[in-house]
């Protein structure tokens, strides 16, 4: 723990902290433009010269050196300032001034730093620099004039996203940042490079021109794109979502988000679904509320009804259907829309027990049946900073790119119970050992013959400093899985006994993965917000709330329970699904025990205490034994990153990158 | 007093007899160096510290202290393994008006080698590297060829010279960036990584070279090692001034009628080495306007500041200036000094990595600024707007290729202002301000 002096305070620092971070411990602020928490350190920018003694008489980059014992720093001398105001004037010369025409105004790290630590004017006359255009793909608009070399988003890519796809081309004044033979970036993750842009370089293109940042109302959230509920901030004006941007949570998603969780924004007001519909002859019109609840009451299906939920509802709109299903005498509810029937009997078993970040701690990792980086992208970046502290990776199922080399061991799902002895023994001896198991391994026995090898090498143990380390993972792609799985979600054999039950009235709580030709019979209710798979099945649709629209709580792939809350209004008549469903209650005749939103929580958290805890659910560390044998090849159920659920569908963001960066097709840029 | 040829280290340096093996033995090179080598790290370190050689590379570190810093005891990587330990050697001499390197490896390659495996073991190094500059092409070739005469005669290799220790020496060539000559790009473009320098510290004797501990000294440096250890300390440090001791390569070029480099007791003064090896300034002394005394990157001298001077380390920093590489760059008063100063300036800025802030726009700025000096196409004021702009970049950067690019116009600005103000007078610019 070295003291030292920052502007004549004298305080501690933990060993390690550089002096950047000894100045913020002792509340000054340090300006910088390359250096980054996330990042390796760079010093390039020079913005972060502090003065310090013992040392050389100049201005030290504080980012770069390590706090020592007895250092005098000073952050407020002639010299730091001089030295500040210098690099300022540097970044600036070659720095075009078309910060009205620039969509980083009002956010940007250069005109904010300017205004505190520039010079008031120009000293330069000479021509300014101008850069040949780049292009980055569908996603990232460039303007790579307004660079200033902090080469953060090439850190990012070679660290982060462990893609070599930015780098920097020529030397000296001429240095330009480009992607590879200018290809679009064409990862999972790309978009973050956006955010750490200090500057109006890297730009959102599907946001370009669209809104100034003080214009925005920001609303906390929960990315429902994937199973591992990234914090996002969701900026909308008025009525509507103009993009999403991520939120810091160590524990989740630090601060990226998945180019899906970012960009499927402009799905929102595509397709949606903002009257009530009914099917008559085969066609379906639309109708008042009135009609499409006397529709479903006059069948009066008794207990005969089900509800299936999609995979990005909140855990109130489940449990107000469980209410409702309840209340007319049924238990049929069901969650896994593929027909997946796993045992669900201990949640510990399909929970991702390791956490994120503690799996960045684990040293040998076994994954079976996951294609990471399209199924959780923010997973593959914890998994590739296991990988660089040493941890070994293997991996069964069909090859896919990995950012972390790791070892495929074949393609079926036999492989788990006949590992090869070099796998056997590196997970067996190793301290931290983890099993992710992916949405393709989990049935056909593949949870079971998991849980034996999990069993036979320990991977729920006591370490060394007396904690207890649950490796066993599973890794889902659906937002409401979890939650899901805590209300009764679940059916024993899956899907296939909501079928065999033959229900009068199906409630489809956006439910747009359900083959529903075997539910011909059944009258289908769909209650969601996109004109998708389940609304073309649907006999009557009553519109719902996306996820921007609703206030909610959401169970992550880890068991942490997070709530988000309401951006903007549904469009039309469009409802939130709650109250809905409250209001098709008073339909049947029957009472669910709430008449408000605040009520409903309530009542859920009665039911399930774990709901009304922020953080991780506690499942226990005990896991079932398993046993016996899988087999069967293994088939990734997401074929295109882009189009997993009916927003992204829509989004033509989204449909413009799958056809780009997965299918290869040429874009024609409209002639601007 | 001169230097007498028996003193002389670089016997050979204007390659009057062949560099090979055979001849090279023959005037002294690989002469007991299994001897040498048997006196132990320590002794040879010890040795290297009281011969008072100050590194040749420009910065003029003591050599012995440098080889000091490297760790008796190996550090070992996160398996527990000891890491190796390895010498670079910086030939990619690319200073303006640097040329002693060069004549080093085509006429002596002998002395570099056995250069290198003295101070790889008094180091502790497994290996050696040396890093050629790209333009060197016959020089590499007979570089290359010399290792292999070496590796031949067992000289390097497993119990090199018959020393019992095991060391190799590779050569890689660079592709002709200036700035792979600064140790920590060097050791960047050496991993096959683009040629930037590094953030010190770390430095390099802690974590260089693959992360391993790294030693980077000039090719003089590490060709006197082995005739100091031969002759003794105390013969080299009988040469020169109290701290700055020892015998120099003096490469002389410019406006004298003998434009030379040779070989010559430190702390010489000027006018005697021009006099003696040059033939004199061309046109007289009275037609010298001024000197770089130390390759591109130091502050010029006006001729009647260095007719006198001490050419050594302390010497010219007395004047403002630096010894650098002694790569004497005279100029008479035909020169058009600003242009002259201005062309540097466009080597900086071409040869600018890029990667740090004040370096990469202020090189630029700088010279966008001299070549308007150059025609008059200036303000008065903003002779001093340059001053100030290569103080902002003095000290402000990674390397020292900022402050190397500074100081040339500094120097200017120091000694030749009125030159600038009659420029700007004569193109009637005076009155005009600066919109």
């Amino acid at each position: 723990m070295p003291k030292v002096t920052v502007d004549g305070v004298e305080l501690e620092v933990p060993a390690g902290a550089t002096v950047l971070q000894a100045c913020e411990l002792a509340g000054k602020e340090i300006p910088r433009f390359c250096y980054h928490e996330r990042l390796s350190i760079a010093g390039n920018c020079r913005m972060c010269l502090v003065e310090v003694k013992p040392g050389p008489p100049k201005p030290q980059a504080s980012c770069a050196l390590p706090a020592a014992e007895g250092q005098e720093i000073r952050t407020d001398s002639e010299m730091v300032k001089k030295a500040r105001e210098g690099v300022m004037e540097f970044l600036l010369i070659n720095h075009p001034l078309d910060c009205p025409i620039c969509d980083q105004g009002g956010e940007c790290d250069l005109q904010d730093q300017s205004v505190a630590y520039g010079r008031g004017g120009s000293r330069y006359h000479e021509h300014k620099r101008a850069v040949t255009e780049k292009y980055m793909g569908p996603l990232i608009k460039t303007m790579m004039t307004r660079c200033i070399h902090c080469t953060r988003c090439v850190r990012f890519s070679e660290e982060i996203a462990g893609v070599d796809e930015i780098g920097a081309l020529y030397r000296g004044e001429s240095t330009q940042i480009s992607t590879y033979l200018e290809q679009a970036a064409k990862h999972e993750m790309s978009a973050n490079v956006i955010d750490l842009c200090p500057v109006g370089a890297l730009t959102s293109r599907p946001y370009a021109f669209e809104a100034r940042p003080w214009e925005l109302k920001k609303t906390l959230g929960i990315d429902v794109s994937d199973a591992v509920g990234a914090n996002i901030r969701i900026d909308s004006r008025g009525r509507e979502v103009l993009r999403i941007l991520p939120r810091v949570n160590d524990d989740v998603n630090e601060e990226w988000i998945s180019d899906k969780a970012r960009y499927m924004v402009d799905g929102l007001v595509k397709r949606r679904l903002d009257k009530p519909y009914l099917r008559r002859d085969g066609k379906l019109v639309a109708v008042s509320w009135n009609e499409a609840f006397q529709a479903i009451a006059t069948l009066n299906p008794g207990n005969s009804i089900a509800a299936v939920a999609g995979d990005m509802l909140d855990c109130e709109t489940m449990f107000a259907a469980k209410k409702l299903v309840g209340a007319l005498g049924s238990s049929l509810l069901e969650g896994r829309q593929t027909g997946m029937d796993y045992d669900t009997s201990s949640l510990a078993a399909v929970n991702f027990n390791t956490t994120f970040s503690g799996l960045e701690t684990a040293d040998a990792i076994l994954i079976v049946g996951s294609h990471v980086r399209w199924e959780a992208p923010l997973v593959n970046t914890r998994l590739r900073k296991a990988v660089k502290r040493g941890a070994k990776v293997f991996l069964i199922g069909p090859e896919w790119e990995t950012t972390f080399g790791g070892e495929f061991l074949g393609e079926d799902l036999s492989v788990i119970s006949n590992l090869p002895n070099h796998v056997w023994e590196t997970i067996r001896d190793a301290k931290r050992p983890a099993i992710i198991l992916g949405g393709a391994a989990l049935g056909r026995g593949g949870l079971e013959a998991a849980l034996s090898v999990g069993e036979q090498i320990g991977v729920v143990r006591e370490l060394e400093d007396g904690t207890t380390w649950n490796g066993f993972n599973v890794l889902h792609m659906a937002a409401a899985r979890m939650g899901g799985l805590m209300l009764g979600y679940a059916q024993k054999g899956g899907l296939a006994d909501i079928v065999a039950a033959k229900p009068k009235v199906l409630l489809s709580l956006g439910a747009d993965e359900v083959d529903y030709t075997k539910f011909a019979d059944s009258m289908i209710v769909y209650i969601g917000h996109h004109g998708d798979k389940g609304a073309h099945a649907a006999d009557v649709i009553l519109p719902a709330a996306a996820y921007t629209e609703k206030a909610g709580t959401y169970v992550n792939t880890e068991g942490r329970v997070q709530w988000a809350d309401k951006a903007v209004f549904a469009p039309g008549d469009a409802r939130e699904d709650w109250s809905i469903l409250r209001a098709l209650a008073d339909a049947f005749g029957v009472g669910l025990g709430f008449d408000s939103f605040e009520e409903l929580r309530n009542a859920m958290i009665a039911e399930v205490p774990a709901l009304g805890i922020e953080g991780l659910a506690d499942y226990g560390s005990v896991l079932p034994a398993g046993g016996g044998s899988a087999s069967g090849l293994i088939a990734y159920p997401v074929k295109d990153f882009y189009m997993t659920n009916p927003i992204a569908r829509a989004s033509a963001t989204m449909q413009q990158c799958s056809a780009e960066l997965l299918h290869g097709e040429e874009i024609a840029e409209a002639a601007e | 007093m001169a230097l007498q040829d028996k003193d002389r280290i670089f016997t050979n340096v204007y390659g009057y007899q062949p560099w090979n093996l055979k001849e090279a033995q023959a005037r002294g090179a690989w002469d007991g160096t299994k001897d040498i080598i048997a006196k132990g790290r320590e002794a040879i370190i010890e040795e290297m510290k009281a011969s008072g050689l100050r590194g040749r590379g420009g910065a003029g570190f003591p050599t012995g202290m440098k080889w000091s810093f490297m760790p008796k005891q190996p550090p070992v990587d996160q398996n527990g393994n000891p890491k190796p330990s390895f010498l670079v050697i910086n030939a990619d001499e690319s200073e303006p008006g640097s040329c002693k390197d060069r004549e080093i490896i085509r006429h002596d390659p002998h002395l570099l080698l056995e250069g290198a495996l003295v101070a790889g073991f008094a180091m502790g190094a497994r290996a050696a590297y040396i890093y050629i500059r790209g333009e060197y092409i016959r020089e590499a070739e007979t570089l290359f060829a010399a290792r292999d005469e070496a590796y031949a005669a067992g000289l390097l290799g497993k119990n090199a010279a018959g020393s019992g220790y095991d060391f190799d020496v590779f050569i890689h060539r660079g592709a002709g960036a200036y700035i792979c000559g600064e140790e920590t790009a060097m050791i960047e473009s050496l991993e096959g990584k683009k040629g930037q320098p590094r953030l010190k510290p770390p430095f390099p004797a802690g974590a260089g070279l693959y992360g391993c501990p790294t030693t980077v000294n000039n090719v003089e440096s590490i060709a006197v090692a082995p005739t100091i250890m031969r002759r003794g300390a105390s013969w080299f440090s009988s040469f020169g001034r109290d701290n700055n001791k020892g015998t120099k390569l003096f490469q002389i070029s410019g406006h004298v009628n003998r434009p030379c480099v040779v070989e010559e007791e430190m702390s010489i003064p000027f006018s005697e080495l021009i006099e003696k090896h040059c033939g004199g300034i061309r046109g007289g002394r009275d037609n010298l306007l001024a000197v770089i005394p130390g390759g591109s990157s130091v502050p010029l001298v006006p001729a009647d500041q260095i007719w006198d001077a001490p050419m050594d380390f302390d010497g010219l920093r007395a004047l403002g200036s630096g010894l650098g590489t002694a790569a004497v760059i005279v100029m008479d008063k035909s020169t058009d000094i600003v242009r002259a100063i201005a062309r540097l300036s466009h080597f900086y800025k071409h040869e600018s990595c890029g990667q740090c802030t004040p370096c990469r726009e202020g090189t630029g700025w700088m010279w966008r600024v001299m070549e308007r000096l150059r025609t008059g196409d200036a303000a008065v004021e903003e002779i001093d707007m340059l001053f100030q702009v290569t103080k902002q970049v003095e000290g402000h950067t990674i390397c020292a290729l900022g402050d190397a690019a500074a100081w040339p116009i500094q120097g200017l600005i120091r000694h030749f202002r009125p030159e600038l103000e009659r420029r700007i007078a004569e193109a009637g610019n005076v009155a005009e301000a600066a919109e």
